[in-house]
């Protein structure tokens, strides 16, 4: 292996490369890819459910296929497109921007994405085995336990196996940050997306386990007899909902932290100015994911545990609004007295901060536990949820793509598509959801096949259907921009915004050891005061010499496809031989291919000192 | 640092453990995997605190449980984690045979606890028809002991697969970190059976 | 490949003493460990303590005697590990609140 095997070669070379690299920018692209083929899957099935809540007592979809497209569409939208796509955006711009030349474990970040891509497609699988998980994405016992076929089984061991692949990316991130800045990036010097990376990075850690141990305590009951959430053996399917939320709420910051981080940069990048109260917003976030562990039962109001910990849970979470509150005015004081520009990532952090304002204000709506009684479970929820992750999540990812694309790639998206895109997007979202809060106040429960006609809730329901529509086309639009930028975008510089931070002091896209050099950092902003103060360059922390990189491997593949194939056993060892087979013969390929990779050594190769100043001609 | 240098150094550091980059990361990383372990395990323990008296007029913990025999699978278990000290001894003074007798001992003790766990399971099952799916009960302690015994096995497994491909190497700095982390992997395990034997046997002997 | 197992045993006498000191510390600690075992397991086997005592003791015999094997033997209070500390009590509140919610409320 040197640098010249990245150079031109084949398309059997290329898929060859991908299914092997361990590099994290490689990783990336892989995560962006598949994430966004399963966003385009769940944005299906979002039509679908629209469409069949296009106009009262519609029969577009039959009941039950009706509960399976809404729980995809949950599951795949959370696990499958925003949890990856984020993923892509940490692995493409976190280990740039402290100055890296690769994460801590390349090896367990190849892994993390196959894990997450081959337990998604099992997941999907379900679609042609007898129909999809049914029992919505939280999975609520008895209702997934006693959920007959096998769809459910399907969200356990999918899930189970995409859950894993996540937990070493959060473990690989975390120990990348804190073990590999480059010189003189202390903490206080990181840009604020690396430090929500590191944020989100240990809520994964504590938040995954608890879903890993539900999703097992279901699959011994579903596959195995067990009876946790058996009444008549003693069981309670309470525990069910404890679980989920103790990962669940955790997970929808996982979700939206990042974001915040992509805004930070964003802002200060196109205001051409530090970011307001840096301190502040890296102290919230710290707040925010402190709190975040303690509010699960916030979802569980309605469940009867009781006025002392409804009591308890309710002021716990409106606590949360506040280090939130206090990110929302850090960011227009940024803007305030900025020289502004307003290109299509700005567009998408300027439209976040109504957006998620009004989400987080139905938000403590929600918290209130008298009120709630009525929300609960009505498409008041629904409203609450997606201007929080739409409005915050998506359009975050929207905004992160933009902002790092010409990083990636070397090529800026088209403008004009951009912010055609984000217009149609953006429209098409208020109209989608907004009128959900008042259908919900009106009573429209969440997750029913249909609403009758003339309880007031036909218009409102058809105009949520056509903004439905309106998103799909912005969607639809951004991959044609992806296409047209390929093939003819505008080759850019390796620093096309005047920028701040580290990722835009090297190439675009960067070498594949990212820096010949490591960089010596010198405050915050380290690009922007080497432009105010030094000659615009970053001044080198160590003499030009080999580098060490890691060896591409194909094992991270072979260990997933294994647990890929148990999953499948696992599912049906109770119906058939061949179930059985599967089962220990994917385990054998798992465990015989992590002995491999344990005992054979692997140290990496050198690019030596020649090779490198070679290049620099 | 040349690949020379990593598997054959002329001298071994004080720590060689975290004497490399990858070693540091290794063990950092590995401390992380055990963070999170410790919230699955809490999860467990949770599910088994709500379920312990779910027994469905099935044998309870009271009926079942003696103290003799967990009594002696903690003393092995907490003398394996002395022996792996032992071992991670030898190692900072680059005393390759002994290490490797200490890790050796370490593997046995945690045979003798997992061959008397195996002992007590099949135990209640022939003796109390007491199994997994006897009750919400069952179901908890099979799962919970259960998945600290599975811990067990594969840490087994694992100095197992580590002894034999180094059995002729020596120390070096790529080993190094690999035996360290096993050795902290092992005490991990021992602290989650001080929480077990505590919350599962004695709780459930005081009632 | 040549065996590099007795080439190079010169880890210096300073480091040796080290070493040795540390040792002498992991002793006493598993001696305070087997104690609070004994004292755990004297407690249920004589029965002297009524239900209402016993528990909160047995807990905190456990918290206790895992306290040593994270600080010593698993060198938690070594200077460096700080970060690796502060996110591993991080986990001991998640895994506590965890514990704490299932096992309080499931059945409210
Ligand atoms: C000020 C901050 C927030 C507060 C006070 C809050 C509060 C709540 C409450 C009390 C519920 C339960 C409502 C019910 O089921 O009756 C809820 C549901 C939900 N929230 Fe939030 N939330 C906040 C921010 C967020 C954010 C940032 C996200 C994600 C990025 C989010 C995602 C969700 C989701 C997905 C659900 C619904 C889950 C389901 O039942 O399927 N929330 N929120
Ligand atoms: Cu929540």
């Amino acid at each position: 292996m040197s640098v010249t095997a990245t150079q031109k070669r084949g398309l059997g070379s290329a898929i060859w490369d991908y299914l092997t690299t361990v590099d994290h920018k490689k990783i990336a692209h892989l995560y962006l890819a598949g994430g966004g083929l399963f966003f385009i899957l769940g944005g299906i099935e979002a039509l679908l459910i629209r469409i069949q809540l296009m106009k009262p007592e519609n029969d577009f979809v039959s009941a039950g296929l009706y509960n399976e497209i809404i729980t995809m569409h949950g599951t795949t939208m959370i696990f499958l497109a925003a949890m990856p796509l984020l993923l892509g955006l940490m692995n493409a711009a976190m280990p740039l921007q402290i100055g890296a030349r690769d994460v801590a474990f390349p090896f367990l970040n190849s892994l993390g994405f196959w894990l997450f891509m081959l337990g998604g497609i099992l997941l999907n699988c379900s679609w042609f085995m007898g129909g999809a998980p049914d029992a919505g994405w939280t999975a609520y016992a008895p209702l997934s336990t006693t959920s007959p076929g096998h769809g459910v089984d399907f969200y356990i061991l999918g899930l189970q196996i995409a859950g894993a692949g996540t937990l070493m990316g959060g473990i690989n991130f975390l120990v990348t940050i804190i073990n590999m800045r480059a010189p003189g990036m202390t903490y206080m010097r990181m840009p604020l997306f690396t430090w929500t990376t590191f944020i989100t990075s240990i809520l994964i850690l504590f938040a995954f386990p608890a879903l890993t141990i539900g999703l097992f305590l279901l699959m011994f009951e579903r596959l195995f007899g067990a009876a946790f959430f058996d009444v008549s053996l003693g069981g309670n399917a309470i525990i069910w909902q404890h679980l989920f939320w103790i990962f669940g709420h955790p997970e929808v910051y996982i979700l939206i932290l990042p974001c915040f981080g992509v805004f930070s940069d964003v802002f200060s990048t196109f205001s051409r100015k530090r970011l307001f109260g840096y301190t502040a917003m890296v102290f919230s976030t710290i707040v925010i994911a402190f709190l975040g562990f303690m509010v699960w039962a916030h979802h569980m109001f309605t469940v009867g545990l009781g006025p002392v910990a409804n009591t308890i849970f309710s002021v716990a979470t409106m606590a949360i609004a506040v280090p939130t509150g206090v990110k929302i005015f850090n960011w227009l004081a940024t803007l305030w007295g900025g020289r502004i520009t307003v290109n299509s990532a700005m567009l998408w952090s300027l439209a976040f901060i109504p957006s998620f304002t009004i989400g987080g204000m139905t938000g403590v709506m929600v918290a209130t536990v008298a009120a709630d009684y009525q929300y609960h479970d009505t498409y008041f929820v629904i409203a609450h949820f997606h201007y929080v992750i739409v409005g915050g999540t998506v359009f975050g990812i929207f905004a992160g793509l933009h902002y790092w694309w010409p990083k990636m790639f070397g090529r800026i998206l088209n403008e004009a598509l951009g912010k055609t895109a984000f217009w149609l997007f953006f429209i098409g979202f208020h109209l989608t959801f907004f009128i959900q809060h008042f259908l919900g106040l009106m009573g429209m429960p969440r997750r029913y096949w249909v609403f009758l006609e003339d309880q007031g809730l036909d218009t409102g329901n058809l105009i949520s259907s056509i903004g439905a529509f309106f998103m799909a086309a912005g969607v639809i639009i951004f991959f044609i921009n992806i296409i047209y930028t390929a093939a003819k975008g505008e080759k850019v510089s390796g620093d096309p915004y005047d920028g701040r931070t580290l990722e835009w002091s090297i190439a675009s896209p960067p070498p594949h050891y990212n820096f010949k050099q490591l960089p010596l950092v010198r405050g915050l902003d380290p690009l922007w005061i080497e432009k105010m103060e030094g000659n615009g360059k970053m001044t080198p922390a160590e003499p030009l010499g080999d580098i060490h990189m890691p060896n591409n491997s194909f094992i991270p593949f072979m260990i997933s496809f294994g647990l890929f194939i148990a999953g499948f056993g696992f599912i049906y060892h109770n119906d058939n031989m061949i179930g059985t087979i599967a089962m220990f013969g994917g385990m054998a390929i798992a465990l015989l291919s992590m002995l491999t990779r344990s005992v054979k050594d692997d140290l990496g190769y050198h690019i030596s000192k020649e090779e490198l100043e070679k290049e620099a001609e | 640092m040349s690949h020379h240098d990593v598997l054959h150094p002329e001298t071994l550091p004080a720590e060689p453990e975290k004497a490399t980059l990858e070693g540091r990361n290794k063990y950092l990383g590995f401390w992380f995997f055990l963070g999170g372990e410790t919230v699955l395990f809490a999860s467990l323990f949770g599910t088994y605190i709500s379920l312990r008296n779910s027994t469905a007029d099935g044998p309870s913990a009271h009926d079942m449980f003696g103290l003799d025999l967990v009594f002696i699978m903690t003393i092995l278990l907490l003398t394996s984690s002395l022996t792996s000290v032992y071992a991670m001894y030898h190692m900072k003074n680059n005393a390759f045979k002994k290490m490797m007798l200490w890790l050796g001992i370490t593997g046995l003790l945690g045979l003798g606890f997992l061959s008397l766990e195996i002992y007590e399971f099949t135990h209640y099952i022939t003796e109390y028809g007491f199994t997994f799916r006897s009750s919400a009960f069952g179901s908890a302690f099979y799962t919970l002991v259960g998945f600290h015994g599975g811990h067990v096995t594969f840490g087994i497994l694992w100095l197992a697969s580590l002894m034999i491909r180094n059995a002729k190497r020596g120390l070096n700095l790529y080993n190094a970190p690999k035996f360290n982390t096993f050795s902290l992997y092992w005490h991990f395990i021992d602290v989650v059976w001080v929480f077990v034997f505590t919350v599962v046997y004695l709780m459930g002997k005081v009632g | 490949m040549t065996d590099n197992a007795n080439t190079n045993n010169v880890v210096d006498e300073y480091q040796k003493t080290k070493n040795k000191e540390e040792l002498k510390g992991h002793l006493i600690s598993f001696a305070m460990m087997i104690v609070a075992t004994l004292i755990a397991f004297g407690i249920v086997a004589s029965g002297v303590m009524g239900k209402i005592y016993a528990i909160p003791v047995l807990v905190l015999l456990a918290v206790v005697q895992v306290a040593f094997q994270f600080y010593y033997f698993m060198h938690l209070k070594e200077k460096g590990n700080s970060m690796t500390a502060l996110l591993i009590y991080g986990g001991i509140w998640a895994a506590a609140l965890t514990v704490t919610g299932l096992g309080a409320i499931t059945w409210w």
